[in-house]
């Protein structure tokens, strides 16, 4: 049984493995984060993606976990109408959106693959779980009160689907900015999304929170996922089958 | 250099009060308020950034008065993993008067191909704080650690 946190890809990562005897395993799981981060970064000018969009490296050339990403930005860019978008607009690629869910689920199958069925990855707010807690309780995951960082406003319990956040305070700040009085108080500052995976929910977060308002309607419309947007206002608009989730 | 505990703390207090805006009747006042001043120019470029903030409405970022420089200090490019952050402080009377990102991460164009048409299967509440006991939280921090980091050396300049 294990618990540890540690700053990767710009982010805490907390990975929690209640089965016993497992601790070793932490440091395997850790250094895949920073494997993919040194693959994915934009930031860090050695990495594959850099190579990628300085020309250093043709597409023909990528790896095969490359090869992976880059489909799965392709397909969410196909399946939100264009609103995930690896291509910044200088044209180079940012394939974080995707990379993130992708490599939360990948470490969840190596953690699966060592025998473990108890556990959870959390990478900045986005998480999967499997099993049970300590207790051997189902996992319950608090949604955050995107005005009040201490705060939960929601607590659900996803029974091992994904479970990821996107929203920005810097966006609810906005609403008060005075040199944009045309923000408007409805603007959503976060959008929780729980799918069949974290991948799935973590690439729908990013595009439907990218959507605005219509991001909520977006969810909606996809039987396979289930949302609860808060605007700025601090009302909350949820999917139909939301409250399956939730715990009473 | 100025510990990011403080500013963490200045942010708190501003969500704070933006929070406590938004839950009733103030908060209309307090939108009006913004409204009224739409004199200003759209988000200036960051070349522009050293001209003093004139008159903006103070807005609900506390500060100890007096702490730092007037005008307006552009802080450091984050990495915010989804994409860069940065952002503007706007300093005046020594005072903070407002925040603004110059760059978010969410800051994608927007489109008119996706409606916003209600769909009547969808629920509203207002939010409340739960004291429901949870393993997780899941939460937008990414961007808001980056902001701390951008704004703390935006504030480095005011000092």
């Amino acid at each position: 049984m294990s618990r540890e946190t540690r700053i990767l890809m710009g982010m805490p990562i907390t990975i929690d493995i209640v089965d016993a005897g497992s601790t070793p395993q932490l440091d395997d799981v850790f250094a895949y984060f920073v494997s993919v981060e040194a693959r994915f970064s934009v930031f860090k000018p050695e990495s594959e993606i850099s190579a990628l969009n300085q020309g250093r490296l043709s597409l023909s050339e990528v790896s095969e976990p490359m090869r992976e990403v880059l489909a799965i930005a392709a397909k969410t860019k196909r399946e939100t109408d264009g609103y995930f978008d690896i291509r910044r607009p200088d044209g180079s690629l940012d394939p974080s959106g995707v990379v993130k869910g992708w490599a939360i689920l990948n470490a969840a199958d190596r953690i699966r693959a060592a025998d473990v069925q108890n556990f959870y990855v959390d990478a900045g707010g986005d998480i999967q779980t499997g099993g049970v807690n300590a207790n051997g309780e189902p996992w319950r995951i608090g949604i955050r009160n995107p005005f009040n960082p201490r705060e939960i406003v929601k607590a659900i319990k996803p029974a091992g689907r994904g479970v990821a956040t996107s929203g920005s305070y810097v966006r609810g700040q906005h609403i008060y900015d005075p040199y944009r009085p045309d923000q408007r108080l409805d603007e959503v500052v976060s959008l929780t999304v729980v799918g069949e995976d974290v991948l799935e929910a973590d690439r729908f977060a990013t595009a439907a929170f990218a959507m605005g308002r219509a991001g909520i309607h977006f969810i909606e419309q996809r039987p396979d996922l289930e949302g609860y947007a808060i605007d700025a206002a601090g009302v909350a608009t949820k999917t139909s089958g939301f409250e399956r989730y939730a715990t009473r | 250099m100025k510990s990011s505990t403080r500013i963490a703390a200045i942010l708190l207090s501003a969500v704070a009060v933006v929070a406590g805006a938004a839950s009733g009747p103030a908060g209309a006042a307090y939108w009006s308020l913004f409204s009224g001043s739409a004199n200003h120019s759209p988000l200036p470029a960051p070349s522009a950034a050293a001209a003093p903030n004139n008159g903006g409405a103070p807005v609900a970022v506390a500060a100890k008065t007096g702490r730092y420089r007037d005008g307006a200090y552009v802080g450091d490019v984050v990495d915010a993993y989804y994409g860069p952050l940065q952002v503007q402080a706007n300093v005046s009377g020594g005072r903070i008067v407002s925040v603004k990102a110059l760059q978010y991460p969410a800051d994608r164009r927007t489109s008119q191909r996706i409606n916003n048409q209600a769909l009547p299967a969808l629920q509203s509440e207002a939010i409340a704080a739960q004291d429901a006991q949870v393993d997780i939280v899941s939460g937008a921090t990414l961007t808001s650690e980056a902001y701390i980091r951008s704004l703390d050396s935006a504030l480095g300049q005011a000092s």
